[in-house]
């Protein structure tokens, strides 16, 4: 069957931009939204919009029966969950399944698969794509990460083995940190992701982050869509992504496509999906996780490749095949997305009001939710908009993006604007030499001056 | 003396009971705002009196969340 009408499990920026390639493709949407946000640009976007519950996400967003209600009531032929909430719900997709909607985006088996941390660097080892050394199994008592952390050696990373998104992360520099951070992660675990399920895994030191994005259809098809540097994050998570990265050499990026298609064939991944890779300093790269929907940083893929991931998706969902093949996809120029995070730029805490000013800059692309009066709720992501930039050299998409954060007027709300200014102004940053530190080291030479 | 919320989230977290001799700088919640734990500090030291909101709650800025007796 064809999809001719599409329900989006998702709010904001990312609502907006589902939407708006469904319109281009005549494919009919249905927004879903929570009381906090019946005001939002992406609900009147939508050809039809249900109220789903209130304002916390656990009473509307993540709410998989209410969702599926709307999605048989609206008549909808397929569900796209967006990044976030539902996105990576395995539960969710079996529900998909057993309605007769199609869920656009990989098979259950495989969500659950790589959504546990644990079970995906177990495959991931079976298929000789490298993992960072750490426990294999989950860690149970403080004595089995005790010794787990003293024979891979400190420092180490105690992660939550369902987290994401930064949380359910800590980093642990001896015995005596160890139990501390054992019992906070293990209850933020159950809290965030309901599995206390944790891992340990070898600190890499000043590490790069840089993933690849893939496609692979029902045929047999598998593509890679070059790779996404992502190495300037605070709080571990991204800030500022690029493509292509400024720091990987031919031979590694070489290795890296294979490992990533390796990994992705080897699990029978269908749709499109992003390996992450960690690099340590010697240029040795490690399998981080895999994200298995759409990034938030899609738009620097799209924007060097000239494809529509969207479209993408919605092709793979039909069961067509990749509309192209591996030498038909060309990269072209540099291409670079800054997160604008509603907070302040100093402490990184959240900055939730309403928008009284709103002026974005001329000619590059914006992907945002919010409009002039919008507030901003201390209910969901402080992400509001992406800013992406292009050119035909790394220097001239910074000289672009500079120029659009400073002609970026929001008004009501703190953000990052000037984190980001700061960081694009910075010697190792313009270097291309930077690792995931950039922003801690920033902040540490400020102090100092 | 009253400790504050520093922001609108929901609180997490109460780490502290009727009765407990809190510190000033010491934490006596956690709250949660936009997926960030944002912990509320005291600015005093005392003995906590009442706990006035509960976990779960949805907390507004500046709304007192717990009472200390000085």
């Amino acid at each position: 069957m064809t999809i001719k009408k599409i329900l989006i499990a998702n709010r904001g920026e990312i609502a907006n931009r589902i939407i708006q390639t469904c319109k281009r493709l005549g494919i009919g949407t249905v927004a879903v939204y929570s009381e906090a946000d019946e005001q939002m640009p992406y609900v009147t976007a939508a050809d039809e919009a249900y109220l789903i519950g209130p304002p916390p996400a656990f009473q509307s967003y993540l709410k998989v029966d209410e969702i599926i209600k709307v999605a048989l009531e609206a008549k909808v032929d397929a569900i796209h969950p967006g990044y976030g909430f539902i996105s990576e719900n395995s539960a969710f997709v079996d529900r998909c399944e057993k309605e007769g909607i199609i869920f656009i985006g990989p098979s259950s088996e495989v969500i659950k698969m790589m959504g546990s941390k644990i079970e995906a660097r177990k495959r991931m080892k079976e298929l000789d794509v490298p993992v960072v050394p750490g426990s294999v199994n989950a860690l149970e008592t403080i004595e089995e990460v005790l010794q787990n952390a003293n024979s891979i050696g400190y420092p180490v990373m105690l992660k939550a083995s369902a987290g994401g998104g930064g949380i359910g992360m800590e980093l642990v520099y001896s015995d005596t940190e160890l139990e501390k951070a054992f019992t906070s992660t293990k209850s933020r675990s159950e809290k965030f992701f309901g599995d206390s399920s944790i891992f340990i895994e070898k600190y890499i030191e000043n590490p790069r982050h840089i993933e690849m994005q893939i496609a692979i259809d029902h045929c047999g098809n598998a593509v890679h869509l070059f790779e996404r540097e992502c190495s300037v994050q605070r709080r571990h998570q991204k800030v500022i992504e690029e493509s292509p990265s400024p720091s990987i050499q031919p031979q590694q990026l070489e290795e890296l496509k294979q490992a990533a298609l390796k990994g992705a064939v080897g699990i029978g991944y269908r749709n499109i999906g992003t390996m992450e890779f960690i690099f340590d300093e010697q240029g040795n790269f490690y399998f981080l996780e895999m994200n298995t929907r759409l990034q938030v940083e899609h738009p620097v893929t799209e924007e060097i490749t000239g494809i529509d991931l969207v479209e993408w998706q919605i092709e793979i969902a039909n069961q067509h095949r990749l509309p192209s093949l591996q030498q038909s996809i060309k990269r072209q120029g540099h291409a670079m997305e800054c997160r604008i995070y509603a907070e302040d730029p100093i402490r990184f805490y959240p900055s939730p009001g309403t928008i009284n000013q709103l002026v974005w800059p001329n000619n590059v692309r914006i992907d945002t939710g919010i409009v002039n009066g919008t507030t901003i709720t201390p209910f969901y992501d402080p992400m509001i908009a992406k800013i992406i930039t292009k050119g035909s050299t790394r220097e001239e998409t910074v000289r672009k993006m500079k120029k659009a954060l400073l002609e970026t007027e929001i008004q009501g709300i703190k953000t990052n604007i000037p984190l980001l200014l700061e960081v694009l102004d910075n010697d190792q940053f313009q270097q291309g030499h930077y690792s995931t530190n950039l922003i801690k080291s920033m902040r540490e030479n400020a102090i100092k001056q | 003396m009253n400790i504050r919320s520093n922001m609108s989230g929901s609180l997490w977290k109460l780490v502290v009971k009727v009765g407990d001799q809190v510190e000033a700088g010491q934490e006596v919640a956690i709250l949660e705002s936009m997926k960030m734990e944002i912990p509320i500090v005291s600015e005093g030291s005392g003995v906590v009196e009442a706990i006035l909101k509960n976990e779960g709650d949805f907390v507004q800025e500046d709304e007192v969340v717990v009472r200390l007796q000085a």
